[in-house]
């Protein structure tokens, strides 16, 4: 652990990408939902009156923020169940009309999860390739579809190398269709990075997460706009939202609501700072020899990514190491992970295992400074220089 | 039921090898070694190299480099450690479990990086006896 000249723990946070610290006007909002104002929203007696009016209260907020109603916000526990329930929904509510569904290679795991498990029902899913930068190849897309097409699912931007993807071409495409085809967008990573417009996608149904803008943990939405056909995938007791039972995490959701509003009301300001501290980062990474960025540069890539692999060094090492100076980033090494294989983003867009091997992902948040840029830029080198000479595997290998 | 390793994420490691990684004492290049051996893990991709100098029969020194994770330095630095001042011998006989045990346990996932650094460090010995037995250099 590092210490800077008065003596305080250094901690820079640069994997906002993971999750963010919630911010202090969010847990203000929150706090009187845990102990006074802790009624159960479905019970029209005051207490539960003034839950639902929260939750109510968040759903404007949120539908706010993607230009959507407040009726076609649905909480739910986080990203990865809202898109569980869309995709999943969506498939059994329209499987008499078709069984195909159609993603990307390079989309969240649980996106991918969810299909494989469709396959296994069943359904047919193809992945469609990207390319270097991790676009998704959107000729490929129109050939794969078909009659049978029910359903697609694209992340607007790649958590692992941030990509922006074209879904305001993909949505062009989909509306240009005779039978009607769903469009799923997982929005967690572009949430605050990109604006979002439901309607200029022509997206049917679109996730988020809290915890990425700065909200609570465990609680998302899902948008489902009207009319959309989609069946439940748990049952219970239901109380707010028929598609997804349960009791509302009523103090969950009035922090995601205040953090929709945060993030629109600084929405111009954060995504130039970030994109400022990114340009700076990414220029300062790239004068270490041997390292290479991943995924595009400029106005297409999210604001709060860089993402880059150092030859010769591997990246669970790495990582452990920076976190001994404070700095907290993570890894796309095979080391990390449990099958031992290396990020199937990298893979996707060709990055050789050896290299992926090296990779670190640098993501920004609303409170990232550039002294903290500064500061990583002082230490990445030293650990990267440290790593190689104890490295059997001379950069200029690979 | 706990999961001790997230499918993207860290697990948790021992203090004991933390602080092996943290502070690894063999690791780096070894000049005029008697012999030099290099595996590399097919499944995660990682390269562990070993040198040992060897006198008498006995290994007066030994280091290594790797391009693998905090538990394969680990491992790697341990390793050294169990060997150093041995006979060949008596290293041919080191057990991956004894390595694992010096290191306060491993997770189970990472068991295959003590397996790289043992098994480098067999193919050096079997390297040393085939020089040797070859009439190598060394007397
Ligand atoms: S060396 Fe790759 S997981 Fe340990």
């Amino acid at each position: 652990m590092s210490y800077n000249s008065l003596g305080a723990r250094v901690r820079v946070y640069l994997d906002n990408g993971t999750t963010t610290p919630v911010a202090r006007e969010v847990l203000d909002a929150m706090l009187p939902y845990f102990t006074e104002k802790f009624g159960h929203p479905v019970f029209p007696y005051s207490l539960g009156l003034e839950a639902a009016e929260a939750v109510e209260r968040s759903q404007r907020a949120v539908a706010g923020t993607i230009n959507a109603k407040p009726e076609e916000i649905i909480f739910t526990s986080g990203a990865t169940q809202s898109n569980d329930m869309a995709i999943r929904g969506v498939a059994y509510a329209n499987r008499h009309r078709g069984r195909h569904i159609i993603t990307t290679k390079v989309e969240n795991p649980s996106v991918l999860r969810v299909c494989e498990r469709l396959e296994r029902e069943g359904f047919k899913v193809d992945y469609l390739p990207v390319d270097s930068e991790g676009f998704v190849d959107t000729a490929e897309l129109e050939r794969k579809l078909t009659e049978e097409t029910i359903l697609v699912s694209v992340a607007n931007v790649n958590d692992e190398i941030g990509t922006i993807e074209p879904v305001e071409e993909i949505g062009e495409i989909l509306r240009g269709r005779r039978e009607k085809i769903y469009f799923h967008v997982n929005a967690a990573a572009g949430y605050g990075k990109v604006r979002i417009d439901v309607k200029k996608m022509g997206a049917d149904l679109l996730s988020l997460s809290a915890h990425k803008v700065h909200g609570p943990k465990g609680v998302g939405a899902l948008f489902v706009a009207e009319e959309t056909p989609i069946e439940p995938v748990s049952y219970g007791y239901i109380s707010l939202f028929k598609l997804r039972p349960g009791t509302e995490n009523v103090p969950g959701i009035v922090g995601f609501g205040r953090a929709a509003e945060l993030m629109a009301e600084n929405f111009d300001r954060d995504v130039s700072c970030m994109r400022r501290l990114r340009d700076k980062l990414m220029a300062g990474l790239e004068e270490i020899p041997y390292t290479v960025i991943n995924g595009p540069r400029g106005d297409k890539r999210s604001p709060a990514n860089v993402s880059c692999s150092f030859k010769g060094v591997e990246g669970e090492s790495m990582m452990l190491h920076l976190d001994l100076h404070g700095i907290s980033v993570a890894t796309g090494s095979a080391c990390s992970t449990t099958k031992l294989e290396p990020s199937h983003v990298l893979t996707a867009i060709g990055v050789k295992a050896a290299v992926a091997h090296g990779t670190i992902r640098f993501t920004l948040g609303r409170y990232n400074t550039e002294e903290e840029i500064d500061y990583t830029l002082s230490v990445v080198p030293r650990v990267v220089e440290q790593l190689r000479r104890i490295s059997p595997v001379k950069p200029e290998q690979l | 039921m706990t999961v001790d390793y997230t499918e993207r994420g860290m697990l948790k490691y021992s203090e004991k090898l933390l602080e092996r990684f943290r502070n690894p004492k063999n690791i780096g290049e070894m000049e005029n070694p008697t012999v030099v051996a290099e595996e590399g893990d097919p499944q995660c991709g990682d390269m562990f190299r070993m040198f040992l100098k060897i006198e008498n029969d006995r290994i007066v020194d030994a280091r290594f480099l790797s391009f693998g994770c905090a538990a394969n330095i680990a491992t790697g630095d341990v390793t050294v450690d169990l060997i150093k001042g041995k006979t060949v011998d008596e290293a041919e006989k080191l057990q991956i479990k004894e390595i694992a045990e010096a290191l306060g346990g491993l997770p189970a996932i990472k068991m295959h990086c003590a397996v790289l650094s043992y098994k480098t460090l067999k193919k050096a010995l079997a390297e040393y006896r085939k020089t040797r037995s070859g009439a190598g250099p060394q007397g």
